[in-house]
């Protein structure tokens, strides 16, 4: 088997000059469904019988909650990758993944509690779910922590790769934890398995959030990628003659 | 003997009897683990009743503090002398020393904590149908804890100030540990079967042993060889 397309994605050169055709399509779709969903969510979706208009929130927290499991997955496995074929370019996404899995792990405990102060009557509940999240936070600092804290940038790579791996092994645990315990957060809403307990006018604007929250995701992942291999790349030829090329277009705008 | 085995029993033996010549530094966890838990009624409430209900958390906290003290100095005295390196270089199996190593420092800190442990849940006024199942929980648990600072110790070990980070890493790794530890108590406090949670503890501590030492094995090899 020809495994040559396989190597060429790790070359940060590729994945430079290849998302720089997307980005403007990507941005267009993220912009697109985030204003789409936000407004249809906040301003057309039917208000909830028992909460009112305070269930909104979901259109946020959902998706955030989605994105920050994902987004861990997606770190581990970009730092087996890069502990077994040894690519660079893997190294670089898990290393812009955390900060960004970690501010959607904030900003879902985040809307978590605001929408739990008018429903539950406080901020704050030591439920299992918010509590997982809370530890999936920590997870996540561990990994940046780990990341800064090597003077090598390579052996810093290589630990919290190890480390985000072994922090997967509490993610099932985080999933599970609904099951194990006695809580009072509300079972999952949406199923594959089955039809969501959701009325589709609430639960349409939903989908599109989470389309846009995916997208956002891979568009803030694929910008922090790029700037991260520019700076990593500054010596090489390609990079020089980028700059190069955009200062000349800047002489030329004037 | 089969080879795997000299390399555990090797470094096992090696490690105990380092600990047995630093005599001061093994009783410090568990001075530590009583000093920390006698303080809890000192700023909480010296009251029987509503320390009995907290007594499992806070004999689960303060063991798994305690592990985390001690921890740090798992591979870093063998990293500044070199011998982690002849260890690494070595062509025998990298699993069995570190398993052997994990285990002595379980006999080392885990063990005297479980010992020491129905000391404070009678201070704690913890009833004596729970002490049991609280040192059985604590032995099997402490062991996990062991082998998952481990990790942490290997992951931080050629750091100059690792031991906070060690902490910051190894932390949320305790979770599911802390949960079902302080579970069995009290499950056995309530008059409940405790031997749901007690088995998995168990099998947690299986899962540790066959897989943690790989994983340190790896992350040694990673951060210390560049």
């Amino acid at each position: 088997m020809n495994w040559t397309w396989f190597y060429r994605m790790g070359s940060p050169l590729w994945f430079y000059q290849s998302t720089s055709r997307w980005l403007p399509l990507l941005s267009l779709i993220t912009l697109a469904s985030l204003t789409a969903g936000l407004a249809w969510g906040l301003g057309f979706a039917p208000e909830d019988a028992k909460q009112g208009n305070s269930f909104r929130i979901i259109y946020l927290h959902v998706p955030a909650s989605f994105l920050a499991l994902a987004g861990y997955f997606l770190m581990a496995i970009a730092g087996a990758i890069g502990l077994i074929w040894k690519m660079k370019l893997s190294y670089i996404v898990m290393k812009c993944a955390a900060p960004i899995g970690a501010a959607l792990t904030f900003l879902a405990l985040f809307t978590g509690a605001v929408w739990g102060k008018p429903t539950w009557g406080s901020y704050w509940v030591w439920d299992a779910r918010i509590t997982s999240m809370l530890i999936l936070l920590f997870l996540y600092f561990g990994v940046l922590a780990l990341q800064y804290a090597f003077n090598s940038q390579e052996a810093g790579n290589k630990a919290s790769a190890v480390l985000a791996l072994v922090g997967t092994v509490n993610i099932p645990i985080i999933y599970k934890s609904v099951d194990w315990w006695f809580t009072l957060h509300q079972p999952s809403t949406i199923k594959l398995t089955s039809a969501p307990s959701m009325h589709p006018d609430m639960f349409q604007p939903l989908l599109v959030m989470i389309l846009g929250f995916y997208c956002f995701y891979a568009l803030a992942l694929i910008l922090a990628v790029r700037v991260e291999i520019l700076k990593r790349e500054s010596k090489t030829a390609w990079v020089r003659e980028l700059v190069e090329q955009l200062g000349r277009q800047k002489m030329g705008a004037k | 003997m089969p080879e795997s085995n000299r390399g555990f029993s090797a470094y096992f033996r090696r490690d105990l009897l380092l600990a047995y010549r630093r005599r001061g530094e093994v009783a410090s966890p568990v001075i530590f683990f009583v000093m920390v838990a006698t303080l809890i009624p000192l700023g909480v409430t010296p009251e029987p009743d509503s320390l009995k209900e907290m007594a499992p958390g806070i004999i689960w906290v303060m063991a798994l503090l305690a592990t985390l003290l001690s921890a740090e100095g798992l591979f870093v005295s063998d990293y500044k002398d070199g011998s982690l390196e002849q260890l690494l270089i070595s062509p025998n199996l990298l699993v069995m020393p570190i398993f052997g190593k994990v285990t002595a420092h379980w006999i080392t800190t885990g063990l005297p904590l479980t010992l020491a442990s129905p000391l404070i849940a009678l201070m704690l006024s913890l009833p004596s149908v729970a002490y049991l199942p609280m040192m059985a929980g604590l032995a099997l648990g402490t062991g996990c804890l062991s082998f998952l600072a481990a990790i942490g110790a290997a992951l931080t070990v050629s750091l100059q100030r690792g031991s906070l980070l060690l902490t910051l890493i190894v932390m949320p790794l305790y979770m599911p540990v802390i949960i079902f530890g302080s579970a069995v108590v009290q499950y056995s406090i309530d008059g409940m079967a405790w031997s749901g949670p007690l088995a998995i503890l168990g099998a947690m501590l299986t899962a540790a042993i066959a897989l943690c030492p790989l994983a340190i094995a790896a992350v040694l090899r990673l951060t210390t060889i560049n």
